[in-house]
């Protein structure tokens, strides 16, 4: 028997213009917890997915306890018995949790079909491996937790001995995370081999046996995680030793800029309100910072801010101007600019060119449009100085059609539209989502240098570490509520976790 | 009245039997505009195979043949659809407009190709093997087998994994394609089946109301009323039965007002023939906010883009 | 980051010339399975009664000496002219509503709006020809509101609403025109709306345009001015969309409504206008139809739609929705149409020809990949000199 139950050896993997895999060496032993640490845009995500069989390598073979074998979609792994928790989950949404495990493998009779049995088996695994789930509950009425769950079930239901788990932890709270671990653990002493990617050093160290190491699409290494330390994984990673701290100076707050009072939102998928009755302010030369896991009411939150959505009660205020019910419009000459969280969605139209979306805000000021015809040379001029001045970089400058840049670029272009408006109050939601280090360090300096401009800043954030870096007071939202207000000075993510999951809170 | 229930069950099994087929194809994630097209296709198709047919042949071969080549002649023209939608990822919604143009202009060249020496778009026949009653009601075999029909797609949508593998692709084809389902291989299922529902639903319309029919009308918009059928229906073959027997009244009205009191109304034809289209824009004003289609309708899948 | 702003010009035109080879692709493809059916029906007179007068169309008569002499070798391609002025307008109608993001297949239903709406001030009020062309605009216009009130308000698919609309339309004018034998517009003795020459000849577009009589070119009875009011609406509208502010938010609507909505543009205006516009063009078509006196509508035969409105869908999508190309486009289904009568009717029925442009649209469905494949050919034809041109000009990084 090999010591090895699955190799991959030599894999590389191009897409058109970018290596995604060049060369990378991966093997997997029995029972072991097997982390993947690299960057958004490293290479994990397509090296998992060509052991899946969604891709076809280019170069190299994949080994099955020694043996070479070839995976061409994802009945070949399952037949392998390599099954996968993506990272967004693949589930019906309309379908039960028992429907949703079973489909591909339905068992049948006649083409009609058998779920008793089915039934049974899932009940003996979740029992067995403590994993709760409600079978006859719609996935779109489950929490995530239980929606995970599900996907581990689905694996384990086609006896599969080779896990693999996408960024598991990234929709979880830390006590669900801490769930998952020993939920992980346990399937290792049970003989299963898991392969786990994350970019979380803290959790890689707490739950990882090895861990190979990807950078730029290139293997840096493989270590054992008792031989090293956070620092040391965190150097391989990105190649250099990185500041994970900001120097900033002491905030100096000033006047109020943005007043919200007793807001309420109504939620669109149920009845209740997504934002229930929440109070804050916003000062000038300060950031303040909305934490929380993802769908606590942030985005209803900023949707009624910023005038995307409907409030259904309270007010809000940008200095002293009452703009609750003030159109997109209004609001934006009113002193606010925005940063969406979903830069594809909101914050560029991806069939513009980069000058066309450089003006998105402003294309009706009369600097660039002149009786209702726009002013070209204008716009070019503009464009061309925010893509010099905020180092925005396209393939051909202003006459870029958005859709052809990097993410990155992308949300520079748009950090630099909404900086250059000169607003009294920037919204920035999530504005580092899946980018690199380096692009992040910049848009949290230029972030800075808004607060430092004595702007008012809200920043919208799902990472602990931009938290706890950039801003000047924490607000913690859970379940559409205020359940807590910090000094990131003096709270630590430990604490801010357990009001982040609703265990704790106070009276604000 | 008994007009009106046999010009309802007419109607109603058309909508009925045109509106599973939507159904189908859209649980697989491919809305199905071409349905009216489809219907014409099916219509001429069933229609030319009754006038050619010896009359020494018996009754039951006779309707059976005539179904069979509607249902097929339809589930051929789907493949158009299934192709363009499917394999090459083209506009559904526009894919299916140009299948529509382009049966009625198939229709009158085999219909006029049909009428040599006259040059006329209609086909004359005689339905008298698709009828037969029960007590006062005239009924044609249609109601027969669209209610079979309408058992068997509620068995396989629910009952069957070839049902609930397909509802999945139009759902979330990403998670169908996940677990090992071949997603364009579903959607070609379910296009195909609607198609021959579709091509069966056209003869349906023309055989059993009359014994002439005029082909530069096409199916005169049945098609479309049975998308919005499928739309109040929820998706649901139970409901669309009850959606479509609804429809069917207003539907059968302008065939039956001036035999009626509805005479004294004194209104004409057309307002009747109006009635079930804006029947069906009140209708979907009022569902529109909690209808639930198929979540991946109308987008191509492509297994490279994940 | 090898490419340099220079190539821009490059690929610019490549996309407009693929646009344009994509198109031609779909009618080679199309004539070609049109010339099999042909061949089908009757291999015998294909060619010399079927597919010769399909390509030559208005042009069939244009050599023959006989009729050159009393002056009627253009009168077929009079007819032809006559007939693309509306088609050019569906097309605009079809495209304007693409762009932004709506399928307008309700032209059909505004152009049969439209055409009731200028025979009325033409018939009932003796109105000048262009205050008629108005009335036709707006009876579009506000036929093609109701999808776009329908879309904004309840979010219902343009789609739907507008099939539905266009069967509430068309038995709606035919109810009022006919009256019941006694419509005020209805002419019994020809079962037919009066013909407008006779009762207002003042609501006939004109012939003459800075002295030049179309008639006394083309000899046939309803050329008017109405090509170059065409012409002259597809350069407006090109105008708008590329031009104005109104066209960047309504473009943009079309390609993103959310980010639309974030950049402030109120999304349930723009789709409202567009769709007020889409109708309007169409409407405007009509007008420029029947005020022409290219036709008399007949009530009680016209149980199916204008057949304009569906075209249009083929001459928007055959000109990548340019609003320019329309014009060509146009004229080319306008020329096919014209084509399919020119066949011996006795040997192929005239819908032949809506075969072709029914099979010409399905290809537009997937053109993108038509548009694909000359893109790459065109970029390996090019590229050896071209990108290294562009390269050797490039200062600027």
């Amino acid at each position: 028997m090999a010591e090895y139950v699955i190799e991959m050896l030599h894999i590389t993997k191009e897409f058109p213009g970018i290596r995604a895999n060049d060369d990378i060496t991966l093997q997997l032993k029995k029972g072991e917890i097997h982390a993947l640490l690299g960057e958004n845009g490293a290479g994990k995500s397509t090296l998992m997915s060509v052991l899946f069989g969604l891709y076809q390598p280019e170069h190299g073979t994949i080994l099955k306890n020694g043996q070479p074998v070839t995976i061409r979609d994802p009945n070949d792994a399952n037949a392998l018995h390599i099954g996968m928790v993506h990272q967004h989950f693949k589930l019906v949404e309309c379908y039960t949790v028992l429907d949703n495990i079973i489909l591909g493998v339905e068992p049948t009779r006649f083409g009609f079909l058998q779920k008793q049995q089915a039934r049974e088996k899932v009940q003996s695994l979740s029992e067995r491996y403590g994993l709760k789930v409600d079978l006859d509950a719609k996935v779109e009425d489950i929490t995530v937790g239980m929606q995970q769950r599900t996907e581990i079930l689905k694996m384990l239901y086609r006896d599969n001995e080779i896990l693999i788990f996408d960024e598991p932890t990234a929709v979880l709270t830390p006590q669900e995370i801490e769930e998952l671990m020993a939920v992980m653990k346990n399937l290792a002493a049970e003989g299963k081999s898991i392969l786990f990617i994350s970019h979380k050093l803290s959790e890689i160290m707490a739950v990882a046996d090895r861990c190979t190491v990807l950078r730029k699409g290139k293997c840096i290494g493989t270590v054992n995680t008792a031989d090293t330390t956070p620092e040391a994984l965190s150097a391989m990673m990105v190649g250099r030793q990185v500041e994970l701290t900001i120097d900033k100076a002491p905030a100096k707050p000033g006047e109020v800029v943005l007043e919200v009072s007793h807001l309420t939102v109504p939620s669109k998928v149920h009845k209740g309100n997504a934002v229930k009755d929440v109070s804050f302010t916003v000062r000038r030369g300060e950031i303040l910072c909305l934490a929380g896991i993802e769908g606590n009411g942030q985005t209803q939150l900023v949707h009624a801010l910023t005038g995307l959505s409907r409030v259904g009660g309270g007010s809000v205020k940008l200095l002293g101007q009452d703009i609750t019910h003030a159109t997109v419009r209004r609001r934006s000459r009113a002193g606010m600019s925005h940063i969406p969280e979903d830069r594809h969605k909101h914050g560029l139209v991806l069939d513009y060119t980069l000058e066309e979306n450089m003006v998105l805000q402003r294309y009706w000021q009369p600097e660039f449009q002149k009786a209702g015809f726009l002013n070209f040379p204008a716009m070019r001029a503009y464009s061309d100085r925010l893509i010099e001045q905020y180092d925005v970089r396209s393939g051909q400058g202003s006459l870029t059609p958005a859709r052809a840049m990097s993410g990155g670029n992308q949300q520079k272009a748009i950090v630099a539209r909404e900086i250059d408006k000169d607003p009294e109050l920037l919204v920035a939601v999530q504005p580092t989502r899946g980018l690199d280090v380096g692009a992040i360090e910049y848009i949290h300096h230029q972030i800075l240098a808004v607060r430092d401009a004595g702007k008012a800043v809200l920043l919208v954030s799902l990472e602990l570490d931009e938290v706890m870096n950039l801003s000047d007071r924490i607000l913690v939202m859970y379940e559409g509520e205020l359940v807590g207000q910090f000094d990131p000075k003096t709270v630590t993510v430990e604490e801010l976790g357990l009001y982040m999951a609703g265990a704790k809170r106070m009276e604000l | 009245m008994t007009l009106l229930i046999k010009y309802t069950l007419i109607y109603g099994i058309v909508l009925m039997l045109v509106a599973l087929g939507g159904c189908f194809s859209e649980h697989s994630g491919i809305i199905n505009i071409a349905l009216e097209g489809i219907m014409v296709i099916g219509g001429v198709m069933g229609l030319l195979v009754l006038v050619n047919l010896p009359p020494e042949i018996s009754a039951f071969a006779k309707v059976f043949l005539c179904m069979a080549v509607a249902g097929l002649s339809g589930l051929a023209y789907s493949a158009l659809l299934a192709f363009a939608s499917i394999n090459l990822k083209a506009d559904q919604t526009i894919g299916g407009t140009a299948l529509n143009l382009l049966a009625t202009a198939v229709a009158l060249v085999l219909v006029k190709r049909y009428n040599t020496t006259t040059q006329s778009p209609k086909l004359t026949f005689v339905n008298a093997d698709f009828l037969f009653n029960i007590g006062p009601i005239t009924v044609n075999w249609f109601l027969v087998v669209g209610v079979v029909l309408l058992i068997v797609s509620m068995v396989v949508l629910y009952k069957t994994r070839f049902g609930m593998r397909l509802m999945a692709c139009g759902e979330h084809p990403q998670a169908a394609d996940s677990v090992g389902i071949n997603v364009y291989r579903m959607r070609w299922a379910g296009v195909l089946i609607s198609g021959f529902l579709g091509g069966l639903g056209g003869l349906a319309y023309i055989v059993p109301a009359v014994q002439i029919w005029n082909f530069e009308g096409g199916v005169t918009g049945m098609g479309f009323l049975a998308l919005a059928v499928m739309i109040f229906g929820q998706w649901k073959p139970g409901r669309i039965f009850l959606a479509a027997m609804f429809f069917a009244v207003f539907k059968a009205l302008a065939n039956i007002y001036d035999s009626t009191f509805l005479s004294a109304l004194n209104m004409t034809k057309e307002v009747y023939n109006m009635m079930p289209f804006l029947a069906s824009m009140v209708i979907l004003a009022f569902t529109s906010k909690n209808s639930r289609a198929p979540k991946a309708e109308g987008i191509p899948y492509d297994k490279g883009q994940r | 980051m090898d490419k340099k702003p220079t190539s821009t010009l490059l690929d610019r035109s490549l996309g407009g010339l693929s646009s344009v080879a994509a198109a031609l692709i779909a009618i080679v493809i199309g004539l070609a399975l049109g010339l099999v059916v042909l061949l089908a029906l009757d291999a015998q007179h294909a060619w010399k009664d079927g597919f010769v007068p399909i390509l030559q169309a208005g042009f069939r008569n244009a050599t023959n000496e006989s009729l050159a002499k009393v002056g009627m070798h253009l009168s077929t391609l009079g007819q032809e002219i006559v007939e693309a002025a509306p088609l050019i307008l569906c097309g605009l109608s079809v495209a304007f509503a693409f762009k932004t993001g709506l399928f307008n297949i309700g032209a059909a239903g505004q152009y049969t709006v439209g055409a009731f709406g200028g025979l009325y001030a033409a018939l009932v009020l003796h109105l000048p020809w262009w205050l008629c062309l108005l009335f036709a605009t707006v009876f579009g216009a506000v036929w093609g509101a109701i999808p776009g009130l329908f879309k904004a308000y309840l979010n219902i698919n343009e789609v739907i609403t507008s099939i539905m609309f266009n069967w509430v339309g068309l038995y709606a004018v035919n109810t009022i025109t006919y009256g019941r034998g006694y419509g005020i517009m209805y002419n019994a003795a020809q079962a037919k709306t009066y013909a407008i020459k006779e009762v207002s000849p003042q609501s006939l577009i004109p012939s003459k345009l800075f002295g030049w009589d179309l008639y006394e070119t083309f000899k046939y009875g309803s050329i008017s001015i109405a090509i170059f009011l065409a012409v002259l609406v597809a350069v407006v509208v090109l105008i708008v969309l590329k031009r104005t502010t109104f066209g960047y938010e309504l473009k943009a609507c079309g390609h993103n409504p959310h980010a639309a909505k974030y950049a402030g543009i109120n999304e349930k205006r723009s789709i409202i206008l567009a769709m007020v516009i889409a109708g309007a063009l169409a409407g405007f078509g009509a007008g420029l139809y029947y005020l022409a006196g290219g036709a008399q509508w007949n009530p009680q035969d016209s149980t199916t739609l204008p057949s304009m409105g569906f075209d249009g869908i083929s001459v928007a999508l055959l000109a990548s929705l340019h609003p320019v190309g329309c014009i060509f486009s146009g004229l080319f289904i306008s020329h096919l149409s014209t084509g399919g009568a020119q066949m011996t009717q006795l040997y192929f029925p005239g819908e032949i020809a809506d075969v072709v442009s029914g099979i010409i649209i399905y290809l537009c469905a997937f053109s993108s990949l038509f548009r694909g494949w000359v893109r790459r050919g065109l970029i390996r034809l090019f590229a050896g000199k071209g990108r290294k041109e562009a390269k050797g000009n490039d200062t600027a990084d």
